[in-house]
């Protein structure tokens, strides 16, 4: 037997959380910041044209600043010398936001374990999703995609995204 | 031969073990004007330091090393000068205005000092970074963070100095990159406005560097072909065969000639979905978005055909010293001609869009002007250079692999604007392809590795079927390639222009000291000096035609 609003107008409302509609309505509409670097962004390049087409999933928007996006999409080796830029870039995107760090150079530094290369993304600024590869198929890239959308649907926003703390090494 | 030069520095010279000429540090300054001057030297192709702290048996720690090339290009010289306590030497800016960057890379990464040098910062390395990382005794992993990114200022400041601005209030400061679409992945050039026109701009690198050189001198020579792949990653085969060029030249090996029209044939291909992406890319910047999928998904045809190859799409590593790591594939030819025809149809298609366009036109011509004698003295190569009307191809003049018999052209422009760089790319994407099937029909059956069992694996069945097999295999893959001791640069025409490679060796299998010459890195340092006094969207265009790859400019 329903009750409230579902009571007076029958099958023709469905009652939920605002944060599970927001999510549901997020979902196929990330807009993407790729902070692309190097050879992982060649790989974007590919995931955004015809063939694995990322509009199919919603998130072909892609934002040149970071203010209207809300997923920042890290492709390539991060050296010491861009930290402060990648800090930059994720401080200027309004919550909620979600990364993915693509590549095992944004992950971990990949095979450049030397003086000039940031040994992993998350040092600096935390991270949703890890994506293997060096550089990651685009498949694999998509596949985050999706991982990011399971996420953000699982979460409450107020909850888990802002009250979330997290301190980089670039934060004082 | 450089006759003036030899007759004038007669007695200060000697010539070293490898076949460089060797003088005092404090005549280089005089021997360089002489061979620019009288034997028409005209060309610094690179310049680089070594440190020879654990070669005990050289009198100073450091050297430094100078390339050169002649008006014909078909001439390489090696000049080397010993570094005493002093760590400093005569800057040659003055002469080579390539060699600004050149050097400030020395005094980044050895910490030698040139004295007279315009402008001696770090370049690579960010700002806060104390030490210089290529030094023997700086530990590879020793990383340093940076906080804070240069605000530039004090190169802007004097640098509008000069131009005779001294007040900054009518200029409004603009930083273009390293964050922009526009800015090719990590490329940052700051610049003063007046309205939309440039004043003065500086360009600063090193946002991808990535210790390609450090990292060279602690692996195996065919351990370092995956970190050539990610030097020009639009096309990473060319950048192996150039690594595995060198190597072999030290060697002193011949190639059996499958594996040398193999070479030409993937190489070429390389060069293809190279000028694929830098056309693509530069439409996208120009506005024209149709054109970039006619460009770009060709490559698409190109990455199945090297997944199915090398196992990858795009970091192929497909090269080994003294070789490749496998034969063709049945099926080749014909995914081959599906690739070519998909190269086609899609260069056709575009130029059908833009070759009597008009807003293409008025975009691109007379933009971005660079003229033949400042591109030389700014060492540009390779289609950047051809758009200029100079004819230098290392495929024509100093031919390898038997380039020298193919029939192809080169493609050259006349006034050197982002036009010409543009058309010259379309004209080498044909040329190349003549060149790939050319190579396809004289394809000659036999082995694609040297058959000397100290560089080349043997085959599966030996190893598995008998013990010398077995032990060479052991010995090659736990030792590695050993390279008799040598000092040496090889070059080959990258896509982007000359891409060689300076290695010491030491007769261990790793390399003492690997330097890479990187077309892209002269270009950029060009770039500054090209873009002012033009328009900001002038600007992106001029970048796009330079084809900037950021991990090759910055290793």
């Amino acid at each position: 037997m329903a009750v409230g609003a579902e009571a007076i107008f029958g099958d023709s409302v469905i009652t939920s959380t605002l944060e599970s509609a927001l999510s549901w309505a997020r979902e196929s509409s990330m807009w993407p910041y790729v902070f692309g670097t190097a050879c992982c962004a060649i790989e974007f390049m590919s995931v955004a044209s015809s063939k694995y087409d990322i509009s199919r999933f919603g998130a072909e928007v892609v934002r040149f600043s970071p203010r209207q996006a809300d997923l920042l999409i890290v492709a390539g080796t991060i050296s010491y010398k861009q930290a402060p830029i990648l800090k930059k870039i994720y401080d200027q995107m309004c919550e909620p936001k979600w990364v993915i760090s693509a590549g095992a150079c944004a992950c971990s530094g990949g095979f450049y374990d030397n003086y000039t290369t940031l040994q992993g993304i998350d040092a600096i600024i935390p991270v949703d999703v890890y994506v293997a590869g060096c550089p990651p198929r685009p498949e694999a890239f998509l596949d985050a995609l999706l991982a990011i959308q399971k996420i953000q649907a699982d979460e409450r926003l107020l909850d888990d995204r802002a009250k979330r703390v997290f301190k980089g090494r670039l934060d004082a | 031969m450089p006759k003036a030069f030899l007759e004038r520095f007669e007695k200060e010279l000697s010539i070293d073990a490898y076949g460089a000429y060797k003088l005092d540090a404090s005549l280089i300054l005089q021997a360089l004007h002489v061979l620019y001057q009288n034997d028409g030297y005209t060309f610094l192709v690179d310049m680089t330091a070594i440190d020879y702290l654990h070669q005990p048996s050289s009198l100073r720690r450091f050297a430094i090393v100078y390339l050169l090339r002649d008006r014909l290009f078909s001439n390489l010289i090696t000049l080397k000068i010993d570094v005493d306590e002093s760590l400093a030497v005569d800057s040659i800016a003055s002469l080579f205005k390539s060699a600004n960057w050149a050097e400030r890379e020395i005094w980044d990464q050895y910490g030698i000092h040139f004295k007279n040098h315009p402008n001696l910062k770090r370049i690579l390395n960010h700002k806060e970074f104390i030490g210089h990382p290529l030094r023997k005794d700086y530990p590879i992993t020793q990383g340093q963070l940076c906080h804070r990114s240069d605000d530039l200022m004090d190169e802007m400041t004097p640098r509008l100095k000069r131009k005779g601005i001294e007040s900054h209030d009518a200029l409004m400061f603009l930083n273009l990159g390293p964050a922009h679409p526009a800015s090719h992945g990590t490329i940052r050039t700051f610049v003063a406005l007046e309205a939309e026109t440039i004043r003065c701009a500086i360009s600063e690198i090193g946002y991808l560097h990535r210790g390609f050189e450090k990292s060279c001198e602690n692996h195996a020579y065919n351990q370092i072909i995956p970190y050539t792949d990610r030097l020009n990653y639009c096309s990473a085969i060319l950048n192996n065969i150039a690594f595995a060029h060198a190597v072999e030249g030290i060697l002193g090996i011949e190639l059996p000639d499958r594996a040398q029209f193999i070479r030409v044939i993937i190489g070429e291909l390389s060069r293809m979905i190279d000028h694929l992406v830098c056309l693509a890319a530069i439409l996208v910047d120009m506005g024209a978005l149709t054109n970039y999928w006619y460009l770009y998904n060709p490559r698409e045809s190109v990455y199945d055909l090297l997944s199915k190859l090398t196992g990858a799409r795009l970091t192929n590593s497909y090269m080994r010293i003294g070789g490749m790591s496998h034969d063709l594939y049945e099926g080749f030819e014909e995914d081959l001609h599906v690739c070519l025809r998909a190269i086609d149809t899609g260069v056709g298609d575009t130029l059908k869009l833009i070759e009597h366009n008009r807003i293409f036109h008025d975009r691109t011509q007379n933009v971005g002007i660079i003229s033949q004698e400042e591109a030389i003295n700014r060492s540009l190569s390779g289609p950047n250079l051809r758009a200029c009307g100079v004819a230098y191809d290392l495929r024509v003049n100093a031919p390898y692999y038997h380039y020298e018999s193919f029939d192809f052209d080169i493609a050259l422009g006349s006034v050197g604007d982002v036009y010409d760089r543009i058309m010259v790319r379309f004209e080498e994407i044909r040329q190349s392809k003549r060149i790939i099937e050319q190579a396809m029909k004289r394809l000659p059956q036999g082995a694609v590795c040297v058959a000397d069992r100290s560089i080349s694996l043997p085959p599966k069945h030996e190893v598995y079927g008998n013990i010398e097999g077995l032990m060479n295999q052991f010995k090659l893959v736990f030792e590695g390639v050993k390279v008799p001791p040598s000092e040496s640069y090889r070059a080959i025409e990258g896509a982007n222009g000359e891409l060689g490679f300076f290695i010491v060796s030491d007769g261990s299998p790793k390399p003492y000291k690997v330097k890479v010459r990187p077309p892209c890195f002269y270009a950029m340092a060009a770039y500054p000096s090209i873009i002012e006094g033009g328009m900001i969207a002038d600007a992106i265009l001029s970048l796009g035609s330079l084809n900037i790859i950021a991990g090759e400019l910055d290793r």
